[in-house]
């Protein structure tokens, strides 16, 4: 398994297909460029289903999503974080600060 | 060997029980079923409450600021506080603090300043960097980091898996190879700074505990002062095996409490569930597992409070601790997974703690040495040098 996530863009039009696992989600824009990263926990009502709907209604620059069904949506979710602050310096924009967030350097 | 609690260590479990029940298990009815951590604001509020009851830092030594309690008192804490969802890896989320990396209360004088002290203000964090990939229940002989001496400096090369919080640590303890002839004698611990030239935290390495990863280090030509040097050169090994036999007692504790956790939600979910018109608790069936529960508990609470009280007195508790670990893990995995069976389809969501512990426990066999290693150590002690 890749570190970053590396599956193609989907469309926002296509949020309908979306399963009702839990895992994990990113929001990009028109540039293909990361706007937000989250998960869909074991408290999500209806997992990937209902969070991304959720979080692209808060991030007015989301055009497209890309997801991964994994169990292990914690520590995925923070190692992408971590990922994606070692590739580009900092969070996504419109993740909010991570408290004690680990650093990763990515061979 | 007297297990009856004393008038004070009554006191002190009701005191944690009640604790544990009153402020940690309410506040997990909204955190993620997985979650490892509080909220900021609740984790500094309920520190300051352990500190106020006199129970924070319970591994540090009262001559380094811990309290004064007794090890058989604090493996009857340890079993207390991991009886919530989170308790077998993240024992209330931490608030009762930790000793840090009990090996530097060896250190060198310069070393506790630089190190320990700032650890025990919370200041600085600390890894513990043993496991290779070559290997992990043999370290002496799968260490090939090698660390090479240059001048004042040693120059470390070669890799660590399994390794818990390197990517959050401020500085770690690393063992190295530094004499390739001597095997467990040619080992040698040194204290590294995360932010020295040449340490990467490459990945991480999930595992079943979805709320808390692995990590994998590499080192480059990472150069570390001889005075990071902890203890004596090629004394290494000694001091990853008194961690690793000490570790064992709380580890056992752990699985101990979650097992008596489980076994009190299936005792009293029993008598309420029917099926073909009659209570769960009055079928043979379940009647057995309850008492196999039992005696599960009651036999790996013993083993661990033995190896507890015999190294409180100062006396050999390697082949106890040993024995402890292995009860206790596996009577923990064989406890929860009857539970989770009573309870049928909702054992297995979400909604309840058990397919969470059931993960975790599944780990503690392999964790801190596995069973089969547990076996070898036991066997070693009980054969001595015919065994060789």
């Amino acid at each position: 398994m890749s570190i970053r996530l590396e599956k193609p863009w989907q469309a926002l039009e296509r949020l309908d297909d979306l399963p009702g696992h839990l895992g994990v989600f990113q929001l990009g824009n028109a540039d293909g460029e990361v706007q937000f990263i989250g998960y869909a926990g074991g408290r999500s009502q209806y997992g990937l289903r209902s969070a991304i709907p959720d979080a692209v209604a808060n991030v007015a620059t989301a055009t497209s999503y890309r997801l991964e069904i994994t169990a292990a949506y914690l520590t995925r979710y923070q190692e992408l974080l971590m990922v994606h602050q070692a590739d580009h310096g900092r969070l996504p924009s419109a993740n909010d600060p991570v408290d004690n967030l680990g650093r990763l350097s990515p061979a | 060997m007297d297990l009856s609690l004393s008038e004070e260590q009554e006191m002190i479990v009701g005191m944690v029980r009640r604790f544990v029940r009153e402020e940690i298990v309410p506040l997990e009815l909204n955190l993620d079923p997985d979650a490892d951590t509080l909220a900021p604001d609740d984790r500094a509020r309920l520190t300051e409450k352990t500190k106020a009851m006199g129970l924070y830092g319970l591994g540090i030594p009262p001559e380094f600021g811990g309290p004064e309690i007794d090890l058989v008192t604090r493996t009857l804490i340890a079993i207390e506080i991991s009886q919530h969802r989170a308790g077998l890896y993240a024992p209330c989320y931490g608030v009762f603090g930790g000793a840090g990396l009990a090996q530097l209360f060896e250190a060198t004088d310069d070393q506790k300043e630089r190190y320990l002290y700032p650890t025990l203000r919370g200041e600085k964090r600390g890894f513990f960097g043993l496991t290779e990939p070559s290997g992990g229940s043999d370290p002496a002989r799968a260490i090939q980091t090698k660390a090479v001496r240059d001048g004042d400096d040693w120059i470390i090369n070669g890799g660590k898996i399994f390794i818990s919080g390197a990517d959050k640590a401020d500085y770690g303890l690393v063992f190295a190879r530094t004499d390739k002839d001597k095997g467990r004698n040619g080992v040698t611990c040194f204290i590294v700074d995360t932010d020295t030239p040449g340490f990467h935290v490459r990945r991480v390495v999930h595992t079943l505990r979805s709320a808390h990863y692995a990590t994998e280090l590499q080192f480059e030509d990472m150069r570390v002062p001889a005075s990071n040097v902890l203890g004596e050169v090629n004394r290494g090994f000694a001091i990853a095996t008194d961690r690793l036999t000490s570790q064992r007692i709380p580890y056992a504790a752990g699985c101990v409490g979650v097992a008596i956790k489980a076994h009190e939600m299936a005792l009293e979910y029993v008598p309420q569930r029917e099926t073909f018109g009659a209570p769960l608790s009055s079928r043979q069936a379940i009647q057995w597992m309850l008492v196999d529960n039992e005696i599960d508990i009651k036999q790996a609470r013993w083993f661990t409070l033995e190896a507890a009280d015999r190294a409180q007195r100062g006396e050999s508790f390697r082949k106890e601790a040993a024995m402890a670990k292995l009860v206790a893990t596996e009577a923990g995995g064989r406890v929860v997974d009857r539970c989770m069976q009573m309870f049928g389809g909702y054992g297995v969501t979400k909604d309840f703690p058990f397919e969470r512990w059931y993960r975790e426990m599944r780990i503690r066999r392999i964790g801190e040495g596995p069973s089969e290693v547990q076996r070898h150590i036991i066997a070693r002690d009980i054969l001595g040098a015919s065994l060789r």
